[in-house]
């Protein structure tokens, strides 16, 4: 296990050690103190990596993730695991705003609460928020999976493509094209999977699933006034 | 009184409500929908035509046209990258989507791009292993919509161009109707095939100059700060937004007048939004200078340069560089009158076609059909696109040697003047003949 001071060694040094391990994995298991709200904290990284950051992150945690597991022990900024390709990212506290934002693949674990626009334009990323999330969650979103344990705020899902939402709780309103759709078996397969590797206490029977109606997906100018 | 004697008033066609005017109105009512179009600002607007560059005179002396050297090199990114990009000459070709344009033509760009000596940029829809196998220096955009990106593209590129703005449409995203999503492309975006696809007009995960500058942070931790990041604006507000991307840790602000091109959008928002490119230069500069990095921050102008003047002109009023890609596009082969009875079944003529949203160019370089890309031989076309590039460049090297400067960065407003009263204003170079523009104190 390496050590990393992030506050006295600085965030350069951090990166630039954890992205050495992208050529080459020299050491598996890293743990990152005083990260203070730093941001940018363990970006870019592409190896089978384990980092645990003990505190609270700033922006970007995690961002363009590939391979590594993340572990954040405190709550996090915006953006969290921006982009993420693969990997894991866990957060025991809150995530801020755009969490997941654009993520390709890799599983997001939020154990606390999401903020606005988590999983916005989602392009094939799974999260899973153990608590409550904000407003315009997933707007755009394109492929991928949000499961949420806890209620949903306004217009989720507005003008999605092809991701699926998972709520458990209530959903304050749906955005512009998007509606409860059945829940089929495949669908309780995939959710059964990811709330396992969430290591969340739900049942997949709970959930009820949304997505896109795909009323909007050839303009038409009957629909003017949903855009 | 002979009826037929009297005098009538002719016809008067009415120039409010022109020819094409009406028939906008009539195109609408019978459709409904806005049009959707590619290009640039078709309307006149003060551009580089109305500045002439004064020449050399008893007060100054020229250089040698072929035998005096005029150096054409730029470098940018100097500020904060590792590794900024050298240039041979200051023109750049601008980021055009695989999407919106073919494989082919986007192969053809970086082939005659990289034979002249500089960069080439990908666009919205990522970026594709043709054109970074056949660019030498490729510029990967960062854009709202995000398709296609990925940590393993960004570390391939030699540089980083976050976009926030077109001059085409400053404040609007990008489309894509369903006729250009083909299995590739939808593939690329991740979207489902056949859909119209509306790009985001604002970034996913950062609002406002502080995040940017946050976001930049991220981006260079990721790529290890080597790499130069361009922040691109649509020409609106230019000395504020030159100003904040300078303030957001950016190495090169890239700026688009209104007159740029783009793939699709609507005609109301190419004709009405933005600013004149001309307009643009001059509060950028001045914003540079204001905060002591013009010539550290480079600035990369584009919006409707089509000639080695043109090139000069923008330089002279303190670009580094100038970007092209209407024009760029036209020397690969768009609009070309081989092609006119192919425009005219399509409605329309040589030079006025625009429709490439509809994915059914003539000249196969805005489509996605193989059968139409297959017309563009990506390497005849990059040689075009070669010679033309060097031709620009001897134009802009001809006009700075008249003017005695030994490199196109020499050139400056002193060198100019308008022969209008708004290109006077706007460039901020005297009418012609006076020593006057609108706005200078003093008279
Ligand atoms: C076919 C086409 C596609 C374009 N695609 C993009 C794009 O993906 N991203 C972008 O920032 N600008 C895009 N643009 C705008 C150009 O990057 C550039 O700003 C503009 O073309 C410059 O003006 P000019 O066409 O007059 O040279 C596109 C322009 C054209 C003509």
């Amino acid at each position: 296990m390496q050590t990393y001071n992030l506050e006295a060694d600085g965030l350069r040094g951090l990166n630039t050690a954890l992205q050495a391990q992208n050529e080459n994995v020299t050491e598996e298991s890293w743990e990152v103190n005083n990260p203070k709200g730093s941001h940018a904290v363990a970006v870019g990284l592409n190896a089978p990596i384990k980092v645990t950051v003990n505190g609270s992150t700033g922006y970007y945690c995690a961002g363009m993730n590939q391979q590594a597991h993340v572990h954040v022990k405190g709550s996090v900024g915006p953006g969290v695991a921006e982009n993420m390709m693969s990997g894991v990212v866990e957060v025991e506290g809150d995530a801020s705003q755009y969490a997941g934002a654009t993520g390709h693949g890799g599983l997001l674990n939020i154990k606390g609460n999401a903020s606005s626009r988590c999983g916005i334009s989602m392009k094939g990323i799974d999260i899973v928020v153990h608590g409550n999330i904000g407003h315009m969650c997933a707007f755009m979103g394109q492929s991928g999976n949000l499961v949420v344990l806890g209620d949903a705020g306004d217009a989720l899902g507005d003008s999605c493509y092809e991701a699926r939402f998972f709520v458990r709780g209530s959903v304050k309103s749906l955005g512009a094209d998007c509606i409860e759709k059945e829940m089929r078996p495949e669908h309780i397969e995939i959710l059964k999977d990811l709330l396992e590797r969430a290591g969340a206490d739900a049942k997949p029977e709970e959930f009820k699933r949304y997505g896109s109606a795909r009323q909007l997906y050839n303009f038409d100018v009957d629909n003017a006034q949903a855009y | 009184m002979d009826n037929n004697n009297i005098p009538r008033t002719v016809p008067i066609q009415s120039a409010t409500f022109s020819n094409p005017t009406n028939a906008e109105i009539r195109r609408a009512a019978a459709t409904g929908i806005y049009d959707i179009r590619g290009g640039g600002a078709k309307r006149r607007v003060p551009h580089f035509d109305d500045l002439l560059f004064l020449g050399a005179s008893v007060s100054r002396y020229p250089l040698e046209g072929y035998r005096e050297k005029c150096e054409t090199k730029v470098t940018l990114g100097t500020r904060f990258a590792k590794k900024p990009i050298e240039l041979d000459i200051p023109i750049t070709i601008a980021g055009m989507s695989f999407g919106a344009l073919s494989g082919p033509a986007k192969e053809a760009l970086g082939r005659g791009a990289s034979a002249a000596g500089t960069s080439t940029t990908t666009g919205d829809g990522g970026m594709t292993p043709e054109e970074r196998g056949h660019s030498t220096k490729l510029v990967y955009q960062y854009l709202p919509s995000r398709y296609g990106m990925n940590p393993n593209d960004l570390r391939k590129a030699d540089a980083i161009e976050v976009v926030v703005g077109q001059g085409a449409k400053p404040g609007g995203g990008g489309m894509l109707l369903g006729q250009k999503i083909s299995d590739r492309v939808a593939e690329m975006r991740t979207l489902p095939k056949g859909i119209d696809q509306r790009s985001a007009c604002r970034h996913p995960d950062w609002t406002g100059p502080d995040d940017l500058e946050i976001k930049i942070l991220e981006l260079r931790e990721i790529t290890d700060w080597q790499v130069p990041i361009y922040v691109k604006v649509g020409g609106t507000r230019p000395y504020y937004d030159t100003a904040l991307a300078v303030k957001a840790g950016a190495d090169v602000v890239v700026l688009d007048g209104m007159q740029g091109g783009t793939a699709a959008t609507q005609d109301v928002f190419i004709e009405h939004v933005g600013l004149p490119t001309l307009a643009c230069i001059r509060p950028a500069v001045q914003a540079l200078q204001d905060l002591g990095v013009h010539r550290e921050v480079q600035l990369v102008v584009s919006g409707g340069i089509r000639t080695g003047a043109d090139v000069a002109k923008a330089l002279a009023l303190g670009a580094d560089a100038v970007s092209i890609g209407t024009a760029a596009m036209i020397a690969l082969g768009d609009n070309d009158p081989r092609w006119e009875d192919e425009y005219q079944k399509l409605g329309t003529t040589t030079g006025a076609y625009d429709d490439w949203h509809e994915g059914l160019d003539p000249a196969g370089i805005t489509t996605q059909d193989p059968d139409l890309a297959s017309r563009l031989d990506p390497v005849e076309a990059g040689r075009r696109l070669r010679n033309y590039l060097k031709v620009m460049t001897l134009e802009a090297q001809t006009i700075a040697r008249a003017c005695g400067h030994n490199h196109l960065h020499n050139l400056e407003p002193e060198d100019l003047c308008a022969l209008t009263m708004e290109a006077a204003a706007m460039a901020r170079v005297p009418l012609a003949g006076t020593e006057w523009y609108p706005g200078k104190a003093g008279f």
